[in-house]
């Protein structure tokens, strides 16, 4: 390995993290409130929802990502109504393609797992807020929602851990982010082990301090889980008085 | 059961002619129930008897067919759909009307996400919106009173069955209900466990709360009850004070029940 030229390759690599970062936080963010929305329609008992959440689940998660990419990013411009709606130039940007894709695919998956959330709230706990006159949407504020996220935050982990790296894709559609300058290099110096090495590096960087931020989180947020801090004292003591 | 007027002016829980069918099976058929303020009414019954029934179609967390619920003098309106049935015809209303009545559950239900403390003011704080450091202090006196004043930072995690279910009580309380409902507070808890709830109990029968109690605990019933009801088949089968219903029990049914 040249060590000077891995240094360059990773100041240049570097450079494009912040599109990379731009790409998975925008549409992990877009794609977590569709996942919600999705995950409702799925447990809402209305059957037309219920359907719809089913059939898209089904398709975003049947398919292959790079095919939703191309699908959107070649296939929308061939739509005349769509080149002359108010979308387009939104639509006509590679960036904003990519984060519809890359949204649109992390909801199907996302949706899922938030379901689980959902599913695991123990319905004790929501009788007690409804006996407490909650009216629905503060029972699912405030009792509900933190429950599944709590359960459903491990899974969710994996699924952002995922986008992080589904965002090299992009690179297909033009856009210079951490591959795709990584591609480039390699076309212009044919030297594929040290920009892919270093490239392999960044991800797993940012992947390593995204798996942290997920466990302080979850520590963060439950407490309940854990013995509290005299619990040794209280078991000598007998705490069950 | 006549009432006299003025005592019916003070009617903290009136109930009438309550059905309710789950499928075929009819567990209520019609039962009344006047509950005057101070008053404690203690519902026995074998299990399928309809006694938990009852009592969750008091707050509507059943949806009774049809009959009536008034709860301090405001009647829960409701409006028929299709097959027979009902539904409450305003949410606002039953919300407003289950903030006055405290439930109590057979399996505590405390929000495990939330420390002792947390879960008596959810209430008071967010559905009452009352003022965060008043519901504070008076969580502290009520968790103090039911003798969990030094959990009040733990989870229910972390807790006995028995000091959950003193939490429960508490956290009912904390919202300063006109009717307290008990569905079977003791079945859940080991033996050693049922007399600190039950001690609670009592002492809030003591102070003049209105109450009623699903329980198993006949000892209880009798001694701390004004009155004693016996459900059988989705029926009131006995009424009256702890001595008539026990002494002199004209109910094969019933007098077979206590004998277990």
């Amino acid at each position: 390995m040249d060590w000077d030229f891995t240094q360059e390759t990773f100041v240049s690599l570097v450079s494009a993290l912040p599109l990379t970062l731009a790409l998975a936080g925008t549409s992990i963010a877009l794609g977590a409130i569709l996942a919600l929305a999705l995950a409702l329609a799925r447990t809402s008992g209305i059957v037309v929802l219920d359907w719809f959440a089913r059939a898209y689940v089904f398709v975003f998660r049947g398919t292959p990502l790079l095919v939703q990419i191309f699908l959107i990013y070649y296939g929308l411009s061939q739509f005349p109504a769509i080149r002359h709606s108010i979308f387009w130039p939104v639509l006509r940007e590679a960036y904003w393609c990519a984060v519809m894709a890359l949204s649109l695919n992390t909801a199907a998956y996302a949706s899922e797992i938030i379901r689980g959330g959902l599913l695991s709230v123990p319905h004790g706990q929501v009788e007690a807020a409804r006996a407490c006159g909650m009216p629905r949407l503060m029972v699912f504020r405030r009792i509900v929602l933190p429950l599944a996220i709590r359960q459903a935050l491990p899974g969710y982990g994996n699924e952002m851990i995922s986008m992080i790296k589904a965002t090299s894709l992009a690179s297909i559609i033009t856009l210079m982010e951490v591959t795709g300058v990584a591609a480039r290099i390699i076309s212009e110096t044919y030297r594929a082990i040290e920009v892919f090495v270093v490239a392999g590096f960044i991800y797993l960087t940012i992947n390593f301090l995204l798996t942290r931020l997920v466990q302080l989180v979850e520590f963060k947020l439950s407490p309940h889980l854990r013995q509290p801090e005299n619990a040794a004292q209280a078991a000598i003591a007998g705490d069950a008085r | 059961m006549n009432l006299p007027l003025s005592a019916a002016k003070s009617l903290a829980l009136s109930v009438k002619d309550l059905h309710k069918s789950f499928g075929a099976i009819e567990v209520l058929k019609g039962i009344s129930l006047d509950a005057r303020e101070g008053e404690v009414v203690s519902i026995l019954g074998s299990s399928g008897s309809g006694k938990s029934t009852f009592l969750r179609c008091i707050n509507m967390l059943e949806t009774p067919d049809s009959g009536s619920v008034t709860v301090s003098g405001e009647t829960i309106r409701m409006l028929p759909v299709r097959n027979g049935k009902s539904k409450p015809a305003d949410i606002a209303q039953v919300d407003r009307v289950r903030s006055k009545l405290g439930m109590v559950f057979q399996s505590f239900n405390l929000w495990t996400h939330k420390t002792i403390l947390e879960n008596v003011i959810e209430a008071p704080v967010h559905v009452q919106k009352r003022p965060r450091k008043e519901c504070i202090e008076e969580a502290e006196a009520l968790l103090a009173k039911v003798g969990i004043a030094d959990k009040r930072n733990q989870y229910p995690s972390h807790l006995s069955g028995g000091q959950q279910q003193r939490a429960a009580i508490a956290r009912a309380l904390a919202m300063r209900p006109d009717v307290m409902l008990f569905d079977e507070p003791t079945s859940a808890l080991d033996p050693e466990l049922v007399g600190e709830v039950l001690r609670v109990m009592r002492s809030l029968a003591e102070e003049g709360r209105t109450m009623l109690i699903v329980t198993h605990e006949m000892g209880f019933a009798r001694d701390v009850s004004s009155r004693v009801i016996f459900l059988h088949k989705g029926l009131v089968e006995e009424d009256g004070s702890p001595r008539d219903v026990f002494e002199n029990s004209r109910s094969d049914r019933f007098r077979q029940f206590i004998k277990g």
